[in-house]
């Protein structure tokens, strides 16, 4: 057994939190150079430059990417040796937002409410906490800010097993052509397949946090992110929907198990900072 | 900081606000626009007051004739600094709202994502535009913004109604009094099948 003091756990998150917010992950970075190369539309490629510039400055000036800093997605992945000291340990994660996002200049972007009173919270929590249980005895924490504006392109769909991989690429690719130029295009498109309706929007975000360029390790679904992201890029909605080839940077599937009836498919979006940064304890 | 379009693209129009009707009238889909003056901030919960004012035939807390509203919720300012990153936010949440702003004097606004038909009507009726920022790139926006003072709705924090001072704030027509639409002509371009 490790013991792991809930302080330590509030000083990462806090950490995270502001590093993730202005700091593009390398991969993200690498994948829009490379479409600024090969980009066809001129406008396409100054956006391109842009967002370039942008991220550039976020990270030599430590300001946030974007003004929305998002609601904190916190996902822990906790050895089963570990026991945690010092305190509750989700109230330490919401310290450690709470900190974060007041110190680190971050936009505050919780209601308390989402339907009568809508009042904002005033230092983005709650968080939104998502634990797995894995053999050992490490802390492994990952900090996802996420925006509203590609969020709110998500969707599901239970779809039936005879609709096969054709079915499932059509309610994707129809997805992201229904978000168009809302989610900050080039988008990173999380892709959950299988599970239960609420498991798959789970994969779907989970997606989200694999390196642009990665692959899924099944090779038929590494060829269906391919597949996805040709025709995603032929949509032609483009670098901020003005027109061009580069409306995804990456197609990233995670698959699960599930019901002999079913075949649920969800999709999550990322805008082009799609941020997120990990850490282990 | 480059932000100048590249050899062969469109010329880039230098505005200035308050916008006159004559200004309005030269702008088209797709130009490259640098905007300098005034913007005033404001996104859902400040839309919801202002249009609430309005239909109950009460003055609204700034004057909005031949000004622009930018859908952007800033970050908190550094120390230091005028504002925080402070990129667009995604239009069409304001879309209800946007004709009786227009018909009360607005000129334009700046967002990011498309705008419905009733909006985009109301731009050739009352003769108003729509610009596009570049999603997410609120780092680099922020740096043209000279000035910031809250002028209404601090309760509302981040969606609190500002008033911006900008330098060459650069964005692109998406809408014009025309009827003219960036967005669905840039994708029939480079759409394949």
């Amino acid at each position: 057994m490790r013991e792991i003091r809930v302080s330590d756990v509030t000083a990462a998150v806090k950490r995270l939190c502001i590093s993730a917010n202005c700091n593009v992950p390398g991969e993200t970075i690498a994948a829009l150079k490379r479409a600024v190369e090969e980009e066809e539309s001129p406008v396409g490629r100054e956006v391109l430059k842009q967002i370039l510039e942008n991220h550039r400055i976020a990270r030599e000036e430590g300001v946030p990417a974007c003004q929305d800093t998002g609601v904190a997605l916190v996902f822990l992945e906790v050895g089963q040796d570990v026991h945690f000291v010092g305190g509750d340990l989700y109230e330490a994660i919401n310290d450690g937002v709470r900190q974060g996002y007041i110190e680190g200049y971050l936009r505050k972007s919780l209601v308390n409410d989402p339907l009568f009173k809508r009042v904002n919270t005033g230092d983005n929590t709650p968080a939104m906490i998502y634990t797995d249980i894995v053999p050992g005895t490490g802390l492994r924490i990952t900090v996802a800010p996420k925006g509203g504006g590609a969020e709110n392109m998500s969707g599901i769909a239970m779809l039936p097993p005879a609709a096969g991989v054709e079915g499932v690429k059509k309610f994707v690719v129809e997805r992201v052509q229904k978000a168009g130029s809302n989610p900050c295009p080039p988008v990173v498109v999380g892709v959950g397949i299988g599970g239960t309706f609420d498991r798959v929007a789970l994969l779907a975000k989970k997606a989200l946090l694999r390196p642009v360029g990665s692959h899924n390790a099944d090779p038929l679904y590494a060829e269906l992110e391919r597949e996805l992201l040709t025709e995603v890029n032929r949509l032609g909605i483009g670098p901020q929907g003005f027109g061009g080839r580069t409306t995804a940077l990456a197609v990233n599937v995670e698959y699960a198990p599930c019901h002999i009836a079913s075949m649920p498919v969800a999709v999550n979006l990322n805008c082009h900072v799609g941020p997120h940064e990990s850490i282990v304890l | 900081m480059n932000i100048k379009p590249e050899e062969g693209s469109q010329v880039t129009i230098d505005i200035c606000t308050p916008m006159s009707d004559d200004v309005v009238a030269r702008l088209k889909a797709g130009d490259n626009v640098r905007i300098s003056g005034i913007l005033f901030t404001a996104r859902d919960a400040a839309h919801k007051r202002l249009v609430g004012l309005l239909n109950e035939g009460k003055e609204l807390p700034v004057d909005i004739r031949g000004q622009i509203i930018y859908y952007v919720g800033p970050a908190p300012a550094p120390p230091g600094r005028p504002i925080g990153s402070a990129g667009p936010t995604t239009s069409y949440r304001m879309d209800s709202y946007a004709p009786i702003l227009m018909e009360h004097g607005l000129k334009g606004m700046i967002g990011k994502g498309s705008r419905s038909q009733d909006v985009r009507d109301a731009m050739v009726k009352f003769k108003a535009v729509y610009f596009a920022a570049i999603g997410g790139a609120g780092a680099l926006l922020a740096k043209c913004v000279k000035a910031s003072e809250l002028v209404a709705y601090e309760d509302l924090g981040p969606e609190a109604i500002r008033k911006l001072t900008v330098e060459d704030f650069p964005a692109v027509v998406v809408n014009d009094v025309y009827g003219n639409d960036l967005y669905e002509d840039g994708v029939r371009k480079y759409r394949i099948g």
